[in-house]
C-alpha cells in the first residue's frame, strides 16, 4: 500500500517486495526492502540493471504498487503535489509548447494560481536555459532540452518528494556534467526530498546525502553509504578529493559483485529461453 | 609502388538540389498528358466522340459555370459529403477514444466491428432507403457509416499507440481522469484522427458518386451519369474533373487542418 500519513521521516518502506507476473514462478524483481528516507534528504539509489530500483521509484510515484509490505508517505501540505516524478525516457507532450510543458504539473494537479504559478513556470524555464523557447514545441529541441524541460515539468510542480529515475542516462558526458551542476544549484535553493536512480557512482556521490546499493535481483537494499560533503558541491573540485575516490571504491566494491551476478542470471536466462 | 592520389572534391549536389527545385516538375507531367490529349483529339488519332479534346471540355465546363445548375450540383454534393462526415465522424471519434481507454468498451465493439467493418457500405443502401426512403437522409447515413468505423478505427489506434509514458505522467501527478482524457488521449489521438480523416474523404467521395449514379436526381454524380444517358460526352468529363477538383480541395483542406492541429506529426513526416 502507498499510504500517506503525518509523522516523523518522509518515506518508510517496510518489507516490501514486488514479483511480476505469478506469484510463485513469476519474476521476483524485488527481494525485500525496509528503508526510511528523512524530510529533505536526496538518496541516491545505484545497482545494476534489473534489479528492480525503477520499480521501487515508480512505487513511490504511484505508477506500481508493491506485491507485499507497505510504503508510508508523510505529507505535510495537502496542497502541493506528492511527488513529481523525471523519467528516463522522453516524457514531454510533443503537443504542448515548452511553456505548456513546464505548467503542465501545476495545472494537471488543480493547482494553477494565475500570475504566482506563470511566474514559477518561468523562473524554472530560466533557470534550465529554456525560457527562450517557451514557444517552441518538443520536436523543435534537442535532446537534453527535451530532458532539462521535464526537470522543469517536476520542479515547476513544487512536489514534497522529487523522483529521478536516471534523468540524465540519455545526455553526453558533458551536458550531463552540465545538468549534475545545475541540478545541485537547484536543489539547494528548494530542499524537497529527492530520490534519484542513476547507473553512475560518480552520479551518485555528487549529489546524494546518501546512497543505496542494491543487489541484482531480487533486489534488496545491502549497503549504504552517508556522503557527507558539505554544499553547495562543485563537481569538478569534489572528484578530485580522495574522500571521493574511497567512495566511490567503497560503492562499486559492492556493486561490482552484483553486476556480475546479474549477469550470470542474465546468461541463464537466456539460455533457459533457448 | 605506384602512388595514387585520392581525391575528395567538393560536389555540386546543392545546387543540382536547387535546379531540380525551382521546376515545376510536379506540373510537367498533367501539362504533358493534357497536351498530347488535345493534340490526338484535333489529329484525330483518338475518337473525340469519347474522347473530347481538354479544350472543348474546358469550354463546356465555363459556359456550365454560368449556370445555376452547375453550382447547384456543386452545393448539394458538398452538403451530402460534409452532413455524412459529421453524422459519422463525431460518434466514430467519440467511439474511438472509449475503446481506447475502456477495455470493456473495447471488447464490447472489437467484434461487431470487425464483423461489420469489410461489408462494402454501399451494399447496404438498398436497406438504407428502405428504412430511409430516397431522399436526403439514406444518402447521408450511407456515407456516415462507413466514415463512422474509420473514424473509430482510426481514433482508437491514435489512442493504444500513444505512449504510456505519457498517461504515467499524468498518473504521476495524480491528474484527474477527465483532465487526463483532455490532456493526455485526446492529444494523443489527434494524429489517428487525422488519418482517418484522410481515409474517410477518398472513401466518402467514391460513396458520394456512387449513391448520386443509383439514386439521386442532384449532384456532381447524377449529373455525370445524366451525361451519359443523353450522350453529352464533353459534360460528362466536366463532372469528372469537378469531382476530382472536390478531391483535391477537400485534401488540402485537411494539410491545412493537419499543420494546425498536430504541427509536431507534420514535421516529422
Amino acid at each position: 500500500m502507498r499510504a500517506t500519513q503525518n509523522g516523523t521521516g518522509k518515506i518508510a518502506v517496510a518489507g516490501v517486495s514486488k514479483t511480476f507476473g505469478d506469484p510463485v514462478h513469476g519474476f521476483r524483481a524485488i527481494g525485500e526492502i525496509d528503508i526510511d528516507v528523512a524530510e529533505g534528504e536526496f538518496l541516491c539509489i545505484v545497482g545494476p540493471s534489473g534489479c528492480g530500483k525503477s520499480t521501487l521509484l515508480r512505487m513511490f510515484g504511484g505508477l506500481a504498487t508493491p506485491t507485499s509490505g507497505e510504503i508510508r508517505i508523510t505529507q505535510n501540505d495537502p496542497a502541493r503535489p506528492l511527488t513529481a516524478m523525471v523519467f528516463q525516457q522522453e516524457s514531454v507532450f510533443p503537443w504542448l509548447t515548452v511553456a505548456e510543458n513546464a505548467a503542465y504539473g501545476i495545472k494537471a494537479t488543480g493547482n494553477w494560481n494565475g500570475r504566482a504559478s506563470q511566474e514559477r513556470v518561468d523562473y524554472f524555464l530560466e533557470k534550465t536555459g529554456l525560457y527562450s523557447f517557451r514557444q517552441f514545441r518538443p520536436h523543435q529541441l534537442s535532446g537534453g532540452m527535451k530532458q532539462r524541460l521535464s526537470i522543469a515539468r517536476a520542479f515547476a510542480t513544487n512536489p514534497e518528494i522529487l523522483l529521478m529515475d536516471e534523468p540524465f542516462a540519455a545526455l553526453d558526458e558533458q551536458n550531463k556534467l552540465l545538468m549534475q551542476e545545475e541540478l545541485a544549484v537547484l536543489w539547494e535553493e528548494f530542499r524537497s526530498t529527492v530520490i534519484f536512480i542513476t547507473h553512475s557512482l560518480d552520479e551518485a556521490v555528487l549529489l546524494g546525502d546518501r546512497v543505496a546499493v542494491m543487489s541484482s535481483a531480487p533486489g534488496r537494499i545491502i549497503h549504504t553509504i552517508d556522503v557527507g560533503f558539505p554544499r553547495p558541491r562543485n563537481p569538478i573540485e569534489l572528484r578530485r578529493q580522495p574522500e571521493f575516490a574511497e567512495m566511490t571504491k567503497e560503492l562499486w566494491t559492492v556493486l561490482g559483485r552484483e553486476v556480475l551476478e546479474a549477469r550470470r542470471q542474465e546468461t541463464e536466462q537466456i539460455a533457459r529461453s533457448r | 609502388m605506384a602512388m595514387v592520389q585520392n581525391i575528395i572534391a567538393a560536389d555540386s549536389g546543392t545546387a543540382r538540389m536547387k535546379w531540380a527545385n525551382m521546376l515545376p516538375v510536379g506540373w510537367l507531367s498533367p501539362i504533358a498528358i493534357l497536351l498530347l490529349w488535345e493534340l490526338s483529339a484535333r489529329q484525330g488519332w483518338i475518337n473525340p466522340a469519347f474522347f473530347p479534346a481538354p479544350s472543348t471540355i474546358f469550354a463546356t465546363g465555363i459556359a456550365q459555370a454560368q449556370t445555376a445548375q452547375f453550382w447547384s450540383d456543386i452545393g448539394i454534393s458538398l452538403q451530402r459529403m460534409g452532413v455524412g462526415l459529421l453524422m459519422g465522424g463525431v460518434p466514430g471519434i467519440l467511439v474511438g477514444l472509449a475503446m481506447g481507454l475502456f477495455p470493456v468498451v473495447r471488447e464490447a465493439f472489437r467484434p461487431l466491428i470487425a464483423a461489420v467493418f469489410p461489408i462494402p457500405k454501399i451494399a447496404l443502401l438498398p436497406l438504407l432507403l428502405l428504412i430511409f426512403g430516397i431522399g436526403e437522409m439514406s444518402k447521408y447515413v450511407v456515407i456516415a457509416i462507413n466514415v463512422f468505423f474509420l473514424m473509430s478505427i482510426n481514433t482508437l489506434a491514435g489512442v493504444v499507440g500513444t505512449p504510456a509514458i505519457y498517461f504515467e505522467v499524468a498518473k504521476n501527478l495524480r491528474a484527474s481522469r477527465l483532465k487526463t482524457y483532455l490532456t493526455v488521449a485526446l492529444p494523443g489521438a489527434l494524429p489517428g484522427i487525422f488519418t482517418g480523416l484522410r481515409i474517410c474523404l477518398g472513401t466518402a467521395l467514391i460513396l458520394l458518386v456512387a449513391v448520386e449514379f443509383s439514386t439521386a436526381d442532384s449532384g456532381v454524380g447524377y449529373r455525370i451519369w445524366w451525361a451519359w444517358t443523353v450522350f453529352w460526352v464533353d459534360t460528362m468529363y466536366v463532372g469528372f474533373f469537378v469531382i476530382a477538383l472536390l478531391g483535391l480541395g477537400a485534401s488540402y483542406i485537411v494539410d491545412y487542418l493537419e499543420r494546425w492541429f498536430v504541427p509536431w506529426m507534420v514535421v516529422k513526416n
